[in-house]
């Protein structure tokens, strides 16, 4: 048996595909999921893929977070559901408060595109088992507003609970506050970051490295194994 | 004032018109009396003026465009050719791909980034209008000089506008071409590709069959912007209590765009339309015409059902319209319902505006009252064509007895190290990473291959990883100092940009930007140009498959250098065999193809260190061209190459800088015996690559290169943390990255 993960499409959403591909790559079966569409259809897990949706005119994630998919995206990830976002879809997390913060405008005010170095601070999230704390991986990122902000309570406690799951190595490239690339809940099932890990699941593609596997890899893991 | 309907233009033949003012001359508005035997209507005569605009008509360009059809070799993979939105390739296992160039220059020097987001919002519907998922763009661009202030304003705007639609839509940018030149102050090049991939099946026309069938109007409303040049017809003429003019340049929204692709793209898969065009330049005029005059019969549009931003937009404007993301489908009447279901899930708008006739006019109505009758052809198809008169400009002698070979060289190994560091440090050759790297070049999860490489390569089936290739190249200095030999450069560059990565080219699209066809001189640079490009393409045997034409890029007297530029398509078989520039492993073997003389007019080297440009272009040699793509193709396919990198503008210690870099590590190089090293570093020689070798791999290859009798000679290792040339001079890789890397931030950022 397998596990089933539903990839969201909002209008604008751009790495549905590529992380549908991403999540039979790592060997799970992949759901499209419809932002119009509150039923999950069953899946185990879902992910909110990078993009613009709608545009990102309002601010980014900001409408997507009412669409009624969110509705049961929601209600199912406080009960323990493992959601992951990726960039827009980490956007549209922190609109909906399942994680703390919010993304700002790059701080040199351009979009970025890069292969870039991280830490994983966080091995123990549903989506980062596969990884070793402290194990230095490189990913693509992509975005303008990418900087993550956050009050300084905010960020005392994510350190304190050990909720940074990922920090920028070899150069901040957006001003991100304590050079957070990514956070999880207090549960570990709903985890956000602004790279991409699934530009970076087959040698030949993208940077050449496979070193955002592990996100679907650990995933695949808990659930056929829960 | 009233409504100019058709009936009102026969009872008032003397009314005075605007014709001038809408860029008409006096016999085509004569012409146009004539073919409709009355005076046009208001609507009608702004319909032929934006029609009959060099832009749409190609009315100077085109008696000698006719050559690429003429000229064009036999070649089995073409499966739709010039005169439809793209042209299409076939690259085997059932898949077609459709690729094209195109430019949105002037609007780009008005208003940086709405006019570069709108030229990659323009090309990418023209891929989608032929049945084709989007799968990548490219953007090649020239500026003024890098340190002039305007260029600061220019140049930000523009890749900030390509970022921000382009990123916008998924689509990966994956190639492309910036270049500096004075002669581009006043005339920025923006230039923009696409490629597109579908099944041979899916394939769509730009025609209007079958009567009865409905006529719908899909994407963004209608509105005021990209009017341009009619609004003097609509706003001075009819109604001079409107507002003032709008934008001439029109406004992207990329949102909007991403929801048309895939809205289509799902039209497609139910097999809905019949027909389909994207509304780019002349908007509905355009759209209409040519469906229409493309297709068996005629066709009825009423016109105030199109839904508009401006509710106070006149007929005339409605359809002159420049206004982005919008396409225009011709479907049967029991798919309609099924059509607007498909476009209300995307959030789309569609209407029906019109259907196909059994007559033979296009007949456009507004609140019943008919202000368009007039054959589809004369709008489309017919327009006028010129016969420009050309002449060899009484300059070009002098500018080719100008030698560069003449050129004070450095005098020892100190100033030829010097001189290296300035040249990778210059703005044309810099690392253009700054740039590229405000664009996604990973969304699709299918790049293989993508800028600093020779070609973009993006795989386009994930089970047998079948791939397609794209390189842009053009050096408007070459071209300046001979047209014919320059264009033939530019494709022979792209072309040997393909192969290098392992690629076998196929097809070729162009856009060629020149200055104002009203000079004879500059005519005789489009001739020569348009001539050179078509027999190289005849030799090579890469057909024009379609691209555009754009004039009048000039200030004043001044002309821009003329600059065809060259895109190449290819296919390959496996995306695994592809070959980067990077030279990654010790110990591997640097080879030198092909033959260096002497060549340094319009190079790199005269540039930068001379501010020089004159004497002949490197030779072509079409021949040597396809041996070596043969060569680089086996020896990808075979694995007998780890690397390989064409050598062009800044010669062979430019390409090797950059595949050091990549690659992070440095090479031991000899000058060949036969070579001054000088020559041998700086010459701009066509027909020439560098390759890494594995050891183990080297009889083999020096073999296949004997027998094919390609020269390959050995000039060093892959070795160290430096470049370094026995016994002239050692560069360390950190200071040739920070020449070649810090020059763009610092001048731009």
């Amino acid at each position: 048996m397998t596990a089933r993960i539903g990839v969201i499409t909002f209008p604008g959403t751009l790495d549905d595909r590529d992380t549908q591909r991403a999540v039979r790559v790592a060997g799970a079966e992949a759901v499209p999921l419809w932002h119009r569409d509150k039923d999950l259809k069953q899946v185990d897990a879902v992910v909110l893929p990078g993009g613009f949706s709608y545009g990102d005119y309002l601010r980014a994630g900001a409408i997507s977070r009412f669409s009624p998919v969110m509705e049961t995206v929601i209600e199912q990830a406080r009960a323990g559901m493992p959601v992951l976002g990726i960039c827009n879809g980490f956007q549209v997390l922190t609109e909906t408060h399942l994680l703390p913060g919010a993304m700002l405008r790059n701080n040199h005010l351009h979009f970025i595109c890069r292969d870039q170095k991280l830490r994983v601070e966080n091995a123990t999230t549903a989506w980062t088992t596969d990884y070793a704390a402290g194990q230095e991986i490189s990913v693509p990122l992509k975005n303008i507003d990418g900087r993550y902000v956050a009050d300084e309570r905010t960020l005392d406690m994510l350190e304190a609970e050990g909720r940074v799951a990922f920090r920028y190595l070899d150069g901040n490239p957006n001003g991100s506050l304590r050079d957070i690339a990514g956070i999880t809940n207090e549960t570990g099932n709903v985890v956000g970051l602004m790279p991409h890990p699934e530009h970076a699941v087959e040698p030949l593609i993208g940077t050449g490295r496979t070193d955002g596997l592990g996100f679907f890899t650990s995933i695949l893991k808990k659930l056929v194994n829960a | 004032m009233s409504l100019d309907t058709v009936k009102h233009a026969t009872e008032t033949p003397d009314v005075e018109q605007p014709w001038a003012e809408l860029g008409l001359k006096q016999d085509e508005y004569e012409r146009i009396r004539e073919i409709l035997g009355r005076r046009p209507t208001g609507a009608e005569l702004a319909m032929y003026s934006v029609m009959w605009s060099e832009h749409c008509s190609y009315k100077s360009s085109k008696v000698h465009l006719k050559q690429f059809g003429e000229k064009a070799p036999e070649n089995d993979a073409l499966l739709v050719g010039i005169g439809e939105n793209a042209g299409v390739v076939d690259v085997g296992q059932g898949y077609a791909v459709t690729f094209k160039v195109e430019s949105h220059n002037h609007p780009s020097y008005i208003e940086p980034y709405q006019g570069a987001a709108t030229g990659v919002g323009g090309i990418v519907r023209d891929i989608l209008a032929m049945g084709a998922r989007p799968v990548a763009v490219m953007d090649p661009l020239r500026f003024g000089a890098a340190d002039h202030p305007d260029t600061k304003r220019v140049l930000p705007g523009v890749v900030a506008g390509i970022g921000g639609y382009g990123n916008c839509l998924g689509l990966p940018n994956i190639g492309g071409e910036v270049v500096f030149d004075p002669c581009y102050q006043g005339n920025p090049l923006v230039n923009a590709l696409c490629v597109g991939v579908m099944k041979h099946e899916d394939i769509h026309l730009a025609k209007a069959s079958g009567s009865g069938n409905k006529v719908i109007l899909y994407g963004a409303r209608t509105g005021g912007d990209g009017i341009g040049g009619v609004s003097v017809l609509a706003s001075e003429t009819f109604d001079d209590t409107k507002p003032a003019k709008r934008p001439a340049v029109q406004v992207g929204d990329p949102f909007q765009e991403k929801l048309l692709i895939e809205c289509t793209l799902e039209i497609f898969r139910e097999n809905l339309v019949t027909g389909i065009q994207d509304l780019g330049g002349a908007g509905l005029s355009c759209a209409t015409s040519e469906l229409a005059s493309a297709g068996s019969g005629g066709m009825r549009v009423e016109l105030d059902t199109v839904p508009l931003r401006d509710s106070s937009l006149s007929p005339e404007e409605i359809l002159m319209s420049e206004s982005q993301e919008r396409m225009c489908a011709i479907v049967e009447p029991g798919k309609v319902d099924r059509f607007l279901e498909i476009c209300e899930k995307w959030d789309v708008i569609a209407t029906v505006i019109g259907e196909v006739t059994d007559g033979s006019q296009l007949e456009i109505f507004w609140h019943g009252e008919q202000i368009v009758d007039v054959p589809p052809r004369s709008v489309a198809h017919e327009g006028p064509t010129y016969h420009r008169p050309y002449a060899r400009p009484d300059w070009q002698d002098a500018l080719q007895a100008d030698d560069a070979n003449k050129l004070a060289r450095p005098a020892n190994a100190e100033e030829l190290r010097a001189q290296i560091l300035q040249l990778v440090g210059s703005p044309n050759q810099a690392s253009k990473a700054w740039i590229t790297d405000q664009y996604d070049r990973f969304v699709q999860g299918n790049t293989v291959l993508a800028q600093p490489e020779d070609s973009g390569m993006v795989r386009i089936d994930e089970d047998s990883d079948l791939g397609v290739a794209v390189a842009t190249d053009g050096n408007g200095r070459y071209t300046k100092l001979d047209p014919y030999a320059g264009a033939q450069l530019a494709l022979a560059e792209a072309y040997r940009n393909v192969a290098a990565s392992g690629a076998k080219p196929l097809a070729v699209s162009d856009c060629l930007n020149f200055g104002s066809p009203e000079d004879p001189a500059v005519m005789w640079q489009f001739a020569e140009a348009t001539r050179g490009l078509a027999d190289a393409c005849q030799t090579l045997g890469t057909p024009v498959t379609g691209g555009n034409v754009s004039l009048y890029n000039q200030t004043g007297e001044v002309a821009i250098h003329p600059t065809p530029v060259v895109a190449v398509l290819g296919v390959i078989d496996d995306v695994n065999r592809r070959t980067p520039i990077a030279f990654a492993d010790e110990g591997q073997l640097l080879y030198l193809l092909g033959d260096t003389r002497e060549e340094l007019g319009g190079s790199a080297w005269s540039q930068v260190v001379h501010d020089h440009l004159g004497g002949l272009p490197p030779k072509v040699d079409l021949e040597r061209e396809r041996l070596l793509a043969e060569i680089l193709i086996s020896a990808s396919r075979d694995g007998m190459v780890d690397a390989a990198h064409d050598l062009s503008d800044g010669g062979l210690i430019q390409a090797l800088v950059e595949s050091c870099l990549r690659g992070g590590k440095g090479a031991r190089l000899v000058v060949p015996d036969a070579l001054d090293p000088f020559v041998f570093l700086f010459s701009e020689s066509a027909g020439r690559a560098i390759v890494a070798v594995p050891r183990s791999e080297e009889l083999r290859f020096t073999d296949m290169c004997g027998a094919r009798g390609l020269p390959a000679t050995r000039i060093g290792v892959i070795d160290g943390a430096e470049i370094d040339v026995q016994g002239q001079f050692s560069i360390p890789l950190s200071e040739l990255k920070d020449a070649h890397e810090g020059t763009i931030p610092s001048l731009i950022a």
